[in-house]
């Protein structure tokens, strides 16, 4: 229900029944600090009990030229009474800072929906820029949208002009000016903004106490100044949520504390090696300020040093962690072989992003699939888990530390840029809940008998012997070996016999990991809708929409794509059809297919945007209709791209 | 049982792998000369781990009787960074070769030494690929004629040891695969903290045989070698002629006689150092032996201090850490689904 109200006259929203959900979507130039601006509402909004979802969508260039359409920076909510699973999908209401924000962002507005421009932006200058002939404020072109617009430059100026700040810097407070009207338009307390203000400008007393009177006066605009009635104060019921304590999380934090809860669930201390890329480098900055765990951070000269690294910290007895995107992770392919072959734990992460090469380094993308489930020479399958949302990927982190210390092998977790960025409400765990899985690394040689670093325990595991261990001396190597002894042997029955032991340990995986259930519907009928990853929010509304009208279709998000779990093909062959959306041309439907001889059909969106809820929709009506999905194409009412033709100079790799 | 106090001999080394490198390969005395080392440190097998790239000398640590791991190409430094930074109280040694330290992983060298971590990385330098069956390495001279380059190579060779210098190493040294000195430099090498690099000049008899005999050769072994002792004059040629430096030009010169104006070796004096790996092989010596070693803090110990005092007062705790920021409680029933 994202996206279901609408703004009319005041007449008409006082009829109809208080407002379930709403989606606001902040959009102004880079420099603006919409990306601050969106999560301090994000968090005023859970603070009031909605339950919510967010989509940061920011240019690829750190300080693009001012006030030109590729340096729009966005930053969209959605957030409601009831349960919210994705960032909305045509926004209620766009508050546009400049004419390139509005143009860059309008076209995805709702039909009716509300513009809120600073028309102070609207200088003839900044509408060259964005490639206005005409002011839009001023010629009917916005004739579909309901408009407001009020000079929030100047009113931010007069509201600051007491702290004796230079222009430019008085000007950086617009950003509080708007999130205190919005605060004011959604009922909102103010009291943590301004709290939040203190302490981030605690040197600075100054600029705390303009940018808190900017965000006092934004509201007191609202409250005060007749501004038409479209703009008036909703107020959105909080979502009803299992009872608890909650706090809101982003995907890089949910996966860096799991990392973090999975290495002492093991009893082991962290070690990760990463190296700056987008967008996976903010587990990194979380991890290094975490020392008090065992954890060791290191950044290294590249991506093969920062995975290589993470296996000899391994081979020294520590949880080896890395992290990575797209073209780091090819970077670090063969040395996931090494640790596949001498059978080390090791977690490597991957926030996916669009590809292929440098691609679209903030984009999102689930384009790295065959990546991580083949990406290695020689046969070396490894574990591939995917988290589908912020929260999730804590549990998801937590059990590939646990697969990687139990099997002895490198596990892949995948997770995407949307879930690194996006925010949402999570139930903060107990984790008492969560049963430890220590690793019992061998004992000292109680005799003189040859070391067996490679025989298998009923898991079909090595042993994990920590260099320093008396009497266990023996030799490693990404070389073929015996049975058992490891010694250097290539012959055919040694190769052979090595190979199927490493596969079917891999295979055997699927013995400790639950069946998959089924998200939303039934166990077998006439349509199953199959994802995984960050897809889960736009299919699982799309199919409780299906369902409400009545349509025979289930939803089935798969975790474990390596192994996958035991009864999956039998589940898929229980429906008549099969339809797996994903954002690339086809992976996990290639996969399936390979895997059950099954006949799943692609519905692909590949233009580095999540799906819309609807796009899934659509895809299921045709399915129940007996036709194939049609690839979609690039999508103008969501997340708008930057244009293309420049070159950034300083682009986010 | 703490082996530590345990006396060890060579043979204690040796692992029972069978030994697969050439008859007559450099690698064999190279080996020799680790095992007749290693006794002498006074240091645990179990506390011993040899970490090598890909290569004819990366297959060492099969050999030794301690833990090794025979990693992949060019990037033994950064899974032994892993290792030491995971538990300083190993012995680490890198084993690597011209093409697996100085081409495909030369990134991995600089940083290792740059960062100055406390280990051993022994270059095995043949000026040649041995295992991939003879083609030109980064250090093979002008003119190399190989499988890759039948015409002769045409691009101007790495000087290892220039190399390590301009990476920041504080150790520095230079040994011959055959000498008995090498021992002697491996134990210098061991008892520096940080990141000590040697280069061993290694004789590949197969590909590239007698490559070093210019300086090796019995017969101009004392004209062309320059075993430098730290606080002893730059003499060779037994003596009959030294080092000096030609203050004009300011380059070293070679002086007949032992006179004041050779220089005393002083392993501290970076500028002389790098005269010393640069000398031109035509009309000087090779500088061997400790050529330049100057201690520094190490990563691994400034890592350790850094990680203990970020962690020191405070506790760890998963569920004050999961439930960090601001949080909301909700009271009330649970939705109905």
């Amino acid at each position: 229900m994202a996206s279901a109200t609408h703004f009319t006259t005041l007449e008409e929203s006082e009829a109809h029944p208080p407002l379930e959900a709403m989606v606001v979507r902040f959009a102004g130039d880079s420099g603006d600090g919409m990306q601050l601006t969106g999560g301090q509402f994000t968090l005023s909004t859970a603070l009031a009990g909605n339950d919510l979802a967010t989509f940061p969508d920011f240019p690829a260039e750190i300080r693009a030229p001012q006030g030109t359409t590729f340096g729009v920076s966005a930053f969209q909510i959605n957030f409601g009474s009831t349960a919210i699973e994705t960032a909305g999908d045509a926004p209620d209401v766009l508050i546009a800072m400049n004419p390139a924000a509005l143009k860059v962002n309008v076209k995805s507005l709702r039909d009716g929906g509300l513009i809120i421009a600073d028309e102070g932006e609207f200088t003839a200058r900044n509408l060259a820029k964005a490639g206005y002939d005409s002011n839009p404020l001023e010629d009917d072109s916005l004739a579909r949208w309901q408009l407001v617009k009020f000079n929030i430059s100047q009113l931010t100026l007069d509201s600051v002009k007491p702290f004796g700040l230079g222009n430019k810097e008085a000007l950086r407070c617009k950003n509080m000016w708007t999130l205190g009207l919005a605060l004011w338009m959604f009922d909102r307390e103010r009291g943590p903004i301004v709290d939040w203000l203190n302490t981030k400008f605690a040197k600075k007393p100054e600029l705390a106490e303009a940018n808190i009177a900017a965000l006092n006066a934004g509201h007191a605009y609202g409250e005060t100044v007749e501004i038409g009635a479209q703009v008036r104060r909703h107020h959105i019921d909080a979502a009803p949520a299992e009872p608890g304590l909650y706090r809101t999380v982003t995907g890089a934090e949910a996966i860096s504390v799991g990392l973090v809860a999975g290495a002492q669930l093991a009893g082991l201390p962290m070690f990760f090696g990463g190296y700056p890329i987008t967008p996976a480098s903010a587990i990194l900055h979380h991890l290094s300020r975490l020392k008090e765990y065992g954890i060791t951070t290191f950044q290294a000269e590249d991506e093969i040093a920062a995975i290589c690294s993470a296996i000899g910290a391994s081979y020294a007895g520590q949880l080896g962690v890395t992290s990575s995107s797209g073209p780091g992770i090819a970077l670090k392919g063969e040395a996931m072989g090494l640790a596949f072959i001498t059978e080390l734990p090791l977690v490597i992460v991957n926030s996916q992003r669009g590809g292929p090469s440098t691609g679209l380094p903030t984009k999102t993308e689930q384009s790295d699939l065959y990546q991580a489930v083949y990406g290695r020479n020689g046969d070396a399958p490894i574990p591939v888990v995917a988290a589908r949302s912020p929260a999730d990927a804590f549990d998801c982190a937590i059990e590939a530390c646990r697969i990687a210390t139990r099997y002895m092998t490198p596990v892949m977790l995948l997770t995407d840029g949307y879930i690194a960025n996006a925010a949402e409400p999570w139930k903060v765990p107990d984790m008492a809940d969560y049963a430890p899985f220590p690793v019992a690394f061998a004992p000292p040689a109680a005799n003189d008998d040859p070391v067996q670093p490679f025989a298998r325990n009923g898991d079909g595991a090595r042993p994990w012997i920590k260099p320093g261990t008396v009497g266990l001396e023996h030799r490693i190597g990404g070389i073929e070996k015996a049975p058992g002894s490891g010694a250097i042997d290539y012959s055919p029955e040694a190769h052979a016999q090595m190979t199927r032991e490493r596969l079917g340990k891999v295979a055997g995986i699927a013995d400790s990991i639950p069946d998959q259930d089924v998200a939303l519907g039934e166990a077998s009928g006439k349509l199953a809708v199959v994802g995984w990853g960050s897809t889960f929010g736009p299919i699982h509304q799309a199919v409780r929409r299906a369902r409400r009208k009545g349509q025979d279709v289930a939803h089935i998000h798969i975790r474990h794509i390596v192994p996958f779990p035991k009864n999956l093909g039998k589940l898929l062959k229980g429906y008549d059809r099969i339809i797996v959306p994903e954002m690339n041309s086809g992976q996990l439907k290639t996969i399936l297919r390979d895997q059950f001889l099954v006949d799943a059909r692609p519905l692909n969106k590949v233009s580095g945007q999540p799906f819309r809820i609807a796009e899934i929709e659509t895809a299921i009506d045709e399915a129940l209709a007996g036709q194939d999905p049609h690839p979609l194409g690039a999508d103008a009412t969501q997340l708008p791209e930057p244009e293309s033709g420049f070159d950034p100079g300083r682009q986010a790799n | 049982m703490n082996e530590i106090t345990k006396i060890t001999t060579a043979k204690d080394w040796a692992s029972d792998q069978e030994v697969r490198w050439c008859p007559g390969c450099g690698d064999y005395a190279v080996l020799k000369a680790v095992q007749r080392t290693m006794p002498d440190l006074g240091v645990a097998r179990e506390k011993t781990v040899f970490i090598s790239g890909i290569g004819c000398s990366s297959r060492f640590p099969y050999y030794m009787a301690a833990y090794g791991f025979h990693t992949i190409h060019g990037r033994a430094c950064a899974v032994a960074t892993g290792t030491k930074l995971a538990n300083p109280e190993l012995d680490v040694w890198i084993i690597t070769g011209d093409g697996d330290a100085l081409s495909i992983g030369g990134n991995h060298t600089m940083h290792l030494l740059r960062r100055n971590l406390d280990c051993q990385l022994l270059l095995f330098n043949n000026e040649i690929y041995g295992l991939t069956k003879g083609q030109y390495s980064p250090t093979s001279r002008i003119g190399t004629r190989s499988p890759s380059t039948p015409f002769g190579s045409v691009d101007r060779p790495a000087n290892p040891c220039a190399f390590a210098l301009g990476s920041g190493a504080r150790f520095v040294a230079r040994g011959i695969d055959v000498h008995k000195n090498l021992v002697d430099v491996l134990k210098a090498a061991h008892a520096h903290r940080g990141a000590s690099f040697v280069e061993i000049f290694q004789n590949c008899v197969v590909y590239n045989d007698d490559v070093f005999a210019p300086f090796t050769d019995k017969g101009v072994a004392a004209e062309k070698q320059l075993w430098l002792q730290a606080g002893e004059k730059m003499l060779f040629a037994n003596g009959t002629k030294g080092i000096a430096l030609d203050t004009e030009r300011l380059m070293l010169k070679v002086v007949d006689g032992d006179n004041d104006e050779v220089i005393v070796h002083n392993p501290r004096n970076r500028a002389v150092a790098h005269m010393l790996v640069e000398m031109p092989a035509a009309s000087f010596p090779v500088a061997l032996g400790v050529i330049y070693e100057d201690p520094a803090p190490t990563f691994d110990s400034a890592v350790v201090e850094q990680n203990a005092a970020a962690a020191a007062g405070k506790t760890p705790n998963l569920q004050k850490l999961v439930s960090q920021g601001q949080t909301w409680q909700v009271e009330k029933e649970p939705r109905a689904e």
